[in-house]
Order: C-alpha cells, then structure tokens, then sequence
C-alpha cells in the first residue's frame, strides 16, 4: 500500500471511529452522542403520546409512520418537518428550558387530524438519570 | 413616483364582518382622488376595468356536510348567510370563500356530493361571481385533485375595479404552506403592478403565526410576505379559525372571517383548542350575524389600529324564526365526524 493510500486509509478510519469528530459541528457533535427516541405516527397518534426529556441533555428523534405522510411540529424546539412513511426522519436537540411542550401534526392526514398530538416535557437533568422516559407520569428522582 | 397616494385614504374598507361572512366595500377612493390618476391609468391600460367603487362578500368554512354537537344544524348557517346577503341592500359584485367550502369525508363519493351541495347553496347567491380557495379539509388528502374537479384551479388571481385580488392555496399539499412553485408564481404575478396597486390576498389559512400549536400558521408565510412586503396596500382575508380577528402585521392587514358552522374559542386564553358548544337559543351565537357599517373616518367604534381600513360594527338580530324551527325541530338527521378544523 502506498503511503497516499495509506494515509487515505487512516482518515477514512478517523472518520468512522469518531478521531476528527472535533472538526465535527456542535450539531453533529450532538447527534453523535444523543440519546435517542423513537416515536411512531399512525393515524390519528403518536407513540408514545408522552416523552420526559432532561435539560441539556441531546436526544434524538426517530421519527417513522406506520401508514402516511404526518407532520412533527413543535415550535420550542425549531422543529417543524414531515415523516415520511418508510423513512426514518431524525431530528437531535438539546432541550433548553423546562416545561411541557405540545407537539402537532402539521401534516393533515384525514377526519382525526385535529386531535393528533403528543406532549414532551423537559425536567431538570439528574446525575444517572438522563435517559429519556417515554409514557405516563414522569418518574421523580429523589435527589 | 410623481404622485404618492396617501395610504391613509387609499383603501377603504367598509361592510359587514357578519359571522356569516364579511362584505366589504370599497369606498371609490380611486375614481375621486385626483392623486390616484397614475393607478387609475394603469388598470384601465392593463384590464379595461376603471377603478370604481364596489362591494364583496366574504364567506368562510361552511364545511358542508358537518353536522355534529357544535353545530347540528348542518347547512342552515350557511343557507341563511345566503339569504342575508341576497336581502342586502348593496349587491356584491361577487363573493370569496377563504375554503373549507365541505367537510371532508373518507369517501371520495360522499366528498363529491359535499362539493356539488356546495354549488348549489352558494349557486343561490345573487352576485355576478363566486371565487373560492380550498381549505385542507376540501383538498388536503388528495392534493386538490377533487377540489380542481370543481372549482377549478386553486391558485389565481384577477383584477377587479382597480383592485389586485390574489388566491393563495395554503393546504393542497397537506402541510401548512404554500410551496416554492406557488411562491415563484406569486412573485410573477406581483411583478406587473406598482408599488401602490391595492391588492387584496385571500387564502384559508394564517400567513403568519397567530397559534402555530392550533396549527394556525403557513410554514412559509413569511415568504409570502415578503414577497408582498415591497406593496404599500396589502390586505389578507382568510378563514380557518372560525372566529373574527383583526391584526396589522407591519403595512398588512390581516382579517379572519367567522366560520358558517361552529366557532373556536379564544387563542389568547385557553392552552387548548376547543370548538364552542351549540346554543339552542341561540342557533348562531358565535357565528354572529353582525353588520359592520361604514361612519366615516374617525369613527372611536373602529379598534383596527390601521390607516387604510375603516369598520364599525352594529347588532342584527332578526333569527327569532330559526330559534323557533330549532325548538320544535329536536331530531335533525345527518351525522359526522366533528373534528373539523
């Protein structure tokens, strides 16, 4: 191997193993080490309905439809897109604030639309307890 | 420009933001202001058409084919705004619908019919045209095929008397937006007039953030605007959300029309969307049958906070009739989702 493509060989490797991810953007960066959520939108829901995210904490959603095109509009976050059925859409953010945020379908899918949203609320970060928590109440950490 | 027309005086807008609908009139600001003689010219060169005064109606979000809780009276809302605007003394020279002329249906049969009961009630209109956009219930699911079958083409616009009025589609393709090819157009059609060339926009849905979690927004109604941001004389008439609201957005005026079938409430104090419950004793509260009548410049009753657009609002009441036919009607047929939006 010539040392040309043995150093192209390296960066290549570099690459994948996360070497250079310091010349990365903070946002790549972000998603590289996100937690990740996965939410599924079929008619007229999102599942789960509900996700406790920790402030600070970078997660990233997985977005997929099991039947049609849906919207995923929460403007706290900056996010507005289309899930695509057969595709993921991911989408990584770092939750600010705290508080409880509602999320739509933007993307009218049919008689039911009005009424499809999901709620996500952002708690404060607790050492070990950062993970994302999906469904009913929000479990409380004692300190 | 040699002659600047005072923007104060140049559009005038006078007439009934009923409930059932909005009329409008124009106050003959052209064809009088000795100022206007460059924009007179103009649309007599590019459509014949002399500026002159004239009146339209508004109508909005009859969703024919609803017929649930809120409202279980169906059509009559919409069968009356007909009626109402028949009776007025002014004739519209023509009357808008800002969309969700049906409710829609899981059946592309049953959302036929509703389409085709649609023309036949506002076929009743004693105007001389009927110019219409799609809400997302008539066009949302199937990109406006069905609504195209119809009404023709979901986007358009036309001069009339002096005034640019463009049709804007903001739900075809089932987000909340216009889209880049429809922008494109916009900008093309924009770029024949001046400046100061009175145009009015008419859509469904809100071109700017009045409750993006209610989904009353347009994701690229900023770019809509902008695009209109160079004209000094923009008006925007929409519906969707199903109560009366007036905001100036910089030189823009932005004016929601009250539903024909059932109200929401209050953006500014409830965290959820609700549609407001049916009053039997009151068939049409919330839809309002309300006239606005123009008094004149000055007038304290006008809370627009705006140069160019002058409203004053008085009580009608006249639906003693329809309360009765409620009272003694308790089993009206017909049933629906009621999730409309």
């Amino acid at each position: 191997m010539t040392l040309t493509k043995k150093l192209a060989a390296l960066g290549l490797w570099g690459l994948t193993t996360g070497l250079f991810a310091y010349a990365l953007p903070a946002q790549a960066r972000a998603a590289e080490t996100a937690q990740v959520v996965k939410i599924t939108a079929s008619k007229f829901h999102f599942t789960p309905d509900r996700i406790v995210l920790a402030k600070g904490q970078p997660v990233t959603l997985q977005l997929t439809s099991a039947d049609r095109v849906h919207g995923f509009m929460v403007r706290a976050f900056g996010i507005d897109t289309d899930i695509q059925p057969g595709k993921t859409t991911a989408i990584t953010i770092t939750p600010g604030k705290i508080g409880t945020y509602t999320t739509i379908c933007d993307h009218y899918c049919g008689l039911g639309h009005g009424g499809m949203k999901m709620t996500i609320v952002v708690e404060e970060a607790v050492a070990k307890t950062s993970d994302a928590k999906v469904g009913g109440t929000p479990e409380m950490v004692s300190k | 420009m040699k002659n600047q027309i005072d923007r104060r005086s140049f559009l005038r807008i006078a007439g009934t933001s009923v409930g059932v609908g909005v009329l409008y009139e124009f106050a003959p600001f052209l064809e009088r202001r000795p100022e206007a003689g460059e924009m007179n010219g103009y649309f007599k060169r590019t459509n014949g058409e002399a500026p002159a005064s004239f009146t339209f109606a508004q109508f909005s979000d009859p969703h024919v084919g609803f017929q649930g809780p809120p409202n279980p009276l169906g059509t009559k809302a919409f069968e009356s705004a007909v009626a109402l605007l028949n009776q007025s003394p002014q004739r519209a020279d023509f009357v808008l619908f800002t969309g969700d002329l049906t409710h829609d249906a899981d059946s592309r049969d049953v959302h036929a019919k509703r389409m085709q009961l649609f023309r036949k009630i506002a076929g009743g209109l004693n105007t001389r045209a009927i110019h219409t956009v799609p809400g997302e219930n008539d066009a949302a699911l199937d990109g406006g095929v069905l609504y195209r079958e119809h009404f023709g083409e979901s986007h358009y616009s036309f001069d009339h008397k002096g005034v640019h009025f463009i049709a804007l589609d903001n739900v075809s393709q089932g987000s909340p937006e216009v889209g880049p090819a429809q922008l494109a157009w916009l900008k093309a059609d924009l770029a024949r007039f001046p400046k100061t060339a009175p145009i009015i926009v008419f859509t469904h849905r809100p071109l700017f953030d009045l409750k993006p979690q209610w989904e009353w927004f347009t994701r690229d109604g900023d770019a809509v605007m902008n695009a209109l941001a160079a004209y000094e004389n923009v008006t925007v008439l929409y519906g969707h959300i199903h109560r009366h609201d007036v905001q100036q957005r910089g030189k823009v005026t932005h004016y929601a029309a009250r539903s024909l079938i059932f109200a929401f409430n209050d953006p500014a104090t409830n965290e959820d969307k609700k549609q407001l419950p049916f009053d039997r004793d009151d068939p049409f509260k919330d839809l309002g049958v309300r006239f606005v009548t123009e008094s004149g410049a000055g007038d304290k009753a006008v809370a627009l906070g705006v140069n160019d657009v002058a409203l004053t609002k008085a009580e009608f009441s006249g639906l003693s009739g329809m309360q009765q036919m409620i009272k003694h009607n308790n089993s009206i047929g017909g049933s629906s989702s009621n999730d409309a939006d």
